[in-house]
């Protein structure tokens, strides 16, 4: 246990409270490492028979990567997408609740997006294919009318709305309680003297939030932005009922014939798989895993960089 | 500053387990009390727990079945994951679940894999749960939609697109066609009515159908939902949609009638129950294995070929006498004439028809525990 | 003790703990000084505070002008409106005030705007659940079991207890080693090479798919007890791996937080380490953590794939977390959807009635945590 503890860290006199406390937590995060090491085990082992695999059990593909790349493709295109929308209305809604709106009504509001977090994946996914999707579909035609020259919404235009676009949208509304909860907590704990100090030099309430707020609170938002990615990553039932998936690679975001993404597929075709399928299906799960890695690795390299700069 | 330690922290998840223990002190308002009241039917009081797990196509019909069966057995308690045909016979082969459901036979592999589950046995397969497949479409202005094979697969692979197209004309002369596009919706998840759709396109479509027959849709394009659910509310939802589904299920939306020889067919539990009793079992198969192909081609009057007919599987032999009582209790009362009317009043599947129930109750009769 | 995060552009002289009052919206606009006694000004001129709420309604009126001699509807109305406003608002305050207050304007609209757009799905999402639930939920839907049931009747006492004990076990299992984590990444990790091997895989963690984390959960419990394992633990330690790294990022964002100062004025009392954590910075970070701890509850309470793997669907009250299935709300709403029976009316109100109530759990149990957070916190202000 001596060991444990991180000597040029603290400066206080070494007491065996101080020793289990400290290796307490160590312990903790190394179960974290354990339980990670597990489940990526878990997935090589389980999912390494597939990349030899042939047609049959790829769900048609003729090879691994035949089958898992459109799935890796939809997969991105929408969890880009859905942060695209879910960023910077979450950071709207969080500096609403921590510096715009009157404090009786950012209270019970900053309680009421946190319950959102709540609605079973499967009640958004209900709520998305059997009533949002339908409302968007005026907006859809109206897009493959006047906007159908961009790839984007050549078309045509989904008759019920179960489209890829559709899909980001409800998983932004997935992620925007996970991303506010944590940046309003943290542009709540701004120094108030910060604040202050740069509204008495006669800032405005922008130059204020860009100033004093944001620069303290960016590891937070950073943090809350990646776990909203998670849930847009990995989200499965949702997805596997709004969107209307046909395996195909397209930027074209309104149409009824859409990519797939890992996890809805895995949900969609876990159930009846055997086999190799089964192998399949968990080498995909491998795939999404090593895609966080990387996806994770870029965003904190970026962070790293953008702080060094700022220093 | 406050005075706080440790304990505060501990506090709140202490509060919860103590009312959660409060809670758990009283048990479900309909649960206390039954056991040992309703008359047992059968000679021999069962009790024990038994496990399930297959087809969510069962899911509703085994939730009558689990009631009635519990009813009469009050120290029973029957489970059934509905966790998928495929995901159903592997945990039955792997030991894990006394039964299955599945919406497709065992293929050879997974029979000879059997024995090894069932104490050297093969094991046994027997129809349960017959449900009719309803083309069902949302078409302003038109109610009574007929499609045979062949047009339905030309509509399903993506070669009509509009709802006048002279195919379909011809198939419905008396009514009036909008010139609206069509939305085929097929399941976006692996499923055995995929798997029968696609087969009876194939065999009844007179080579329109290109693709194998699957239980993932093997097209790409088109609109595609999960599970019936899915496919019925994208159907509701959409314009020119038509889609394919459980009849029982198809609540408010329009069926098609489907060719079967000369004559148009409305989707019915009867119609369905005559196919069966009409096709053929499985070439090489042990006597008590019901394995059925299904004739899709047929010409009979009122059989309605498009139908998913899903199979419990079990073991002959179990190891243990009391749960091979149990098995052989539940499964009897399922193929018996009460439990098919329960599924038919709560699932809306097709009763088995005499001749199969009678063969079916004999084949679980047999169950038994292994003699050693 | 310099922390990886404090920015070093700010003097470390801030306290949150003081017991000022945030900065009233309206004193923004630094326009007080009103004489002008020196040629240079001290104040420029500002708009009336009532100058939003005038372009609000101008636009509005405006926008419903267009709309009515076009035949619009509801939405096109309030796009036009919006529009009209967060253009005509800037434009009036660039040519009284200056660009920076113009800039200020702007900001101020796309706050709100985003605020309202997030909102409107998610009250829609809120009413829908509401309109269809409230209906079915009495007495005899909270305390009975589907066992023996079909057709209508019937409740969720199963699936309650069932989630309530599988959650629990989760968040006893997570919140522990998250807290645990956090306090280590903060604390004690430092820039070492463990602490950002943890940084980095609680972000992967969190891009786990439910689904597969559910089949871990059960690859696991096969090499223990053999195949067709179903308990309700299970489940609590699929959730878990869902939990634990919201539970470390909210609660190692939280402790960053705290300011130095006090944990230097601890260590300068004599206080050793341990305590000055357990006592001075987890009570200053209370109220975020719980923030965080009831966020990850939230998002795991409601996950179905998982629990639908390990921890099986009963029709009967199961409340021995190691033994037999166990029935949860999420589980329970999956399966009254997909397969509603017939006719399916019975089914799916069951299914909207559980989703109310699972997230009446959810509210209680944010409501419970908030109350003891306050009641344990140091009062700071805020």
């Amino acid at each position: 246990m001596a060991s444990s503890v991180a000597p040029t860290r603290s400066r206080a006199k070494q007491r065996a409270g101080d020793r289990i406390f400290a290796g307490a937590t160590r312990v903790a995060g190394v179960i974290i490492l354990v339980a990670l090491a597990g489940v990526a085990v878990f997935l090589t082992v389980e999912g390494f028979p597939a990349f030899g695999a042939d047609s049959t059990a790829l769900f048609g593909a003729s090879s691994f990567v035949g089958f898992v790349w459109p799935l890796l493709f939809g997969t991105l295109l929408a969890a880009f997408l859905a942060l695209l929308i879910a960023t910077p209305l979450s950071l709207g809604v969080a500096l609403v609740i921590s510096h715009y709106a009157p404090r009786k009504l950012a209270r019970p509001v900053g309680y009421a997006v946190d319950l959102l977090a709540a609605v079973p994946s499967v009640v958004y996914g209900l709520w998305g294919s059997a009533y949002f999707g339908t409302k968007l579909v005026p907006i859809y035609e109206w897009l493959e009318a006047h906007l159908g020259f961009l790839p984007f919404f050549k078309g045509p235009a989904s008759a019920t709305g179960r489209t890829i676009l559709t899909a980001a949208i409800v998983l932004a509304i997935m992620a925007i309680p996970i991303i506010t909860a944590i940046t309003r907590e943290v542009f709540l704990q701004t120094p108030k003297l910060h604040e202050e100090a740069a509204l008495a030099l006669g800032a405005t309430r922008w130059e204020m939030i860009r100033m004093a707020v944001f620069p303290y609170a960016r590891s937070g938002i950073v943090s809350a932005v990646m776990l909203g990615l998670g849930r847009a990553l990995g989200e499965t039932m949702a997805v596997a009922m709004v969107l209307s998936a046909s395996g195909v690679i397209t930027f074209n975001l309104i149409s009824s014939t859409n990519p797939s993404t890992i996890a809805a597929n895995i949900a969609l075709q876990f159930p009846e798989a055997t086999g190799l399928k089964v192998n399949a299906l968990i080498a995909s799960g491998l795939v999404l895993f090593v895609i966080t890695f990387a996806v994770n690795f870029a965003a904190r390299a970026i962070v790293a960089r953008a702080e060094k700069a700022h220093q | 500053m406050k005075r706080t330690s440790f304990r505060t922290v501990v506090a709140p998840a202490a509060t919860l387990v103590a009312m959660s223990l409060a809670l758990t002190a009283c048990g479900a308002g309909n649960e206390s009390g039954t056991s040992g009241s309703a008359a047992a039917k059968s000679d021999v009081k069962l009790s024990g727990t038994l496990n399930g797990a297959g087809s969510s196509a069962q899911e509703a019909a085994q939730g009558a079945w689990q009631s009635g069966f519990q009813s009469a057995n009050p120290d029973v308690t029957v489970n059934y994951d509905p966790v998928g045909s495929g995901g159903g016979r592997e945990q039955f082969l792997a030991g894990g679940v006394d039964f299955a459901g599945s919406d497709s036979y065992m293929d050879d592999e997974e029979l000879a894999k059997s024995k090894d589950a069932c104490n050297g046995d093969t094991a046994i397969e027997v129809p349960n749960y017959v449900s009719p497949i309803a083309l069902v479409y949302n078409l302003e202005g038109v109610d009574n939609l007929q499609l045979s094979a062949k047009t339905a697969a030309d509509i399903f692979s993506g070669k009509i697109t509009k709802w006048n197209d002279p195919e379909i004309t011809a198939d419905n002369p008396d009514a009036k066609l909008p010139g609206d596009r069509i939305v085929p919706v097929h399941r976006s998840d692996e499923s055995g009515t995929s798997a029968n759709f696609t087969d009876w396109m194939s065999k009844a479509g007179e080579g329109a159908w290109t693709a194998e027959p699957d239980s993932v849709w093997p097209i790409k394009g088109g609109e595609g939902a999960q599970g019936t659910s899915g496919v019925i509310d994208a159907v509701t939802n959409g314009k020119g949609t038509i889609g394919y589904a459980d009849d029982s299920q198809a609540g408010d939306l329009s069926t098609a009638s489907i060719k079967v020889g000369d004559a148009w067919v409305a989707p019915s539990a009867e119609g369905a129950a005559k196919v069966l009793d009409i096709s053929k079992r499985v070439d090489g198969r042990a006597e008590n294995d019901m394995a059925m192909d299904i004739d899709r081609t047929t010409t009979e009057a009122d059989a309605y070929p498009l139908l998913l007919a899903s199979y419990l599987i079990a073991c002959p032999t179990y190891k243990d006498k009391a749960k091979a009582n149990l098995v052989k209790g539940y499964l009897s009362y399922i193929v018996s004439s009460d439990g098919q009317s329960a599924a038919a009043k709560t699932a809306g599947s097709a009763p088995l028809s005499s001749t199969l129930a009678e063969e079916a109750a004999a084949a679980v009769d047999k169950i038994s525990a292994a003699s050693s | 003790m310099a922390r990886a995060k404090t920015p070093s552009t700010h003097s470390a002289s801030s306290d949150s703990l003081s017991e000022e009052q945030p900065v009233p919206a309206q004193s923004a606009p630094p326009e007080t000084a009103s004489r002008r006694t020196t040629p240079l000004p001290l104040s420029h001129p500002t708009l009336p505070r009532w100058a939003p709420w005038l372009v609000a309604g101008i636009a509005a009126a405006a926008a419903g002008l267009i709309a009515l001699t076009l035949g619009w509807g509801l939405v096109p109305w309030a796009f036009l409106a919006v529009v009209l406003y967060a253009v005509a608002l800037p434009v009036w305050s660039l040519l009284v005030e200056n660009r920076r207050a113009a800039t200020d304007r702007v900001v101020s609209t796309l706050v709100w705007v985003a605020f309202a757009l997030a909102l409107v799905p998610l009250v829609s999402l809120i009413e829908t659940v509401l309109v269809n639930g409230l209906g079915v939920i009495n007495g005899q839907f909270l305390t009975y079991s589907m066992r023996n049931i079909i057709g209508p009747g019937g409740g969720i006492y199963h699936a309650i207890m069932g989630t309530l004990l599988v959650t629990l076990a989760a968040a006893v299992i997570s919140v522990p080693v998250g807290l645990l984590t956090a306090i280590y990444l903060v604390e004690y990790g430092g820039r070492g090479h463990l602490a950002r091997t943890i940084t980095f895989l609680v972000d992967v963690m969190t891009g786990i798919p439910s689904i597969v984390a559910g089949l871990f959960a059960y690859a696991l419990f096969l090499l223990f007890f053999g195949p067709g394992v179903r308990m309700g633990f299970g489940g609590s330690i699929a959730l878990s791996l869902l939990m634990i790294p919201i539970v470390v990022r909210s609660c190692e964002e939280m402790i960053k937080l705290v300011p130095d100062e006090l944990r230097e004025a601890s260590y300068a009392l004599g206080v050793p380490k341990w305590r000055t954590i357990v006592k001075v910075v987890l009570p200053t970070a209370m109220a975020g953590i719980i923030t965080g701890v009831t966020l990850a509850i939230a998002r795991v309470i409601g996950e179905t794939a998982p629990l639908l793997i390990i921890a099986g669907s009963t029709d009967s009250l199961n409340l021995n977390l190691f033994g037999e299935r166990m029935m949860t709300l999420p589980v329970f709403i999956y399966y009254s959807f997909t397969q509603p029976g017939v006719p399916p009316e019975y089914g799916i109100e069951r299914a909207w009635g559980a989703a109310l109530v699972l997230i009446a759990i959810v509210m209680a149990l944010n409501l419970l945590a908030r109350l003891l957070g306050r009641f344990f916190s140091p009062k700071t202000g805020r």
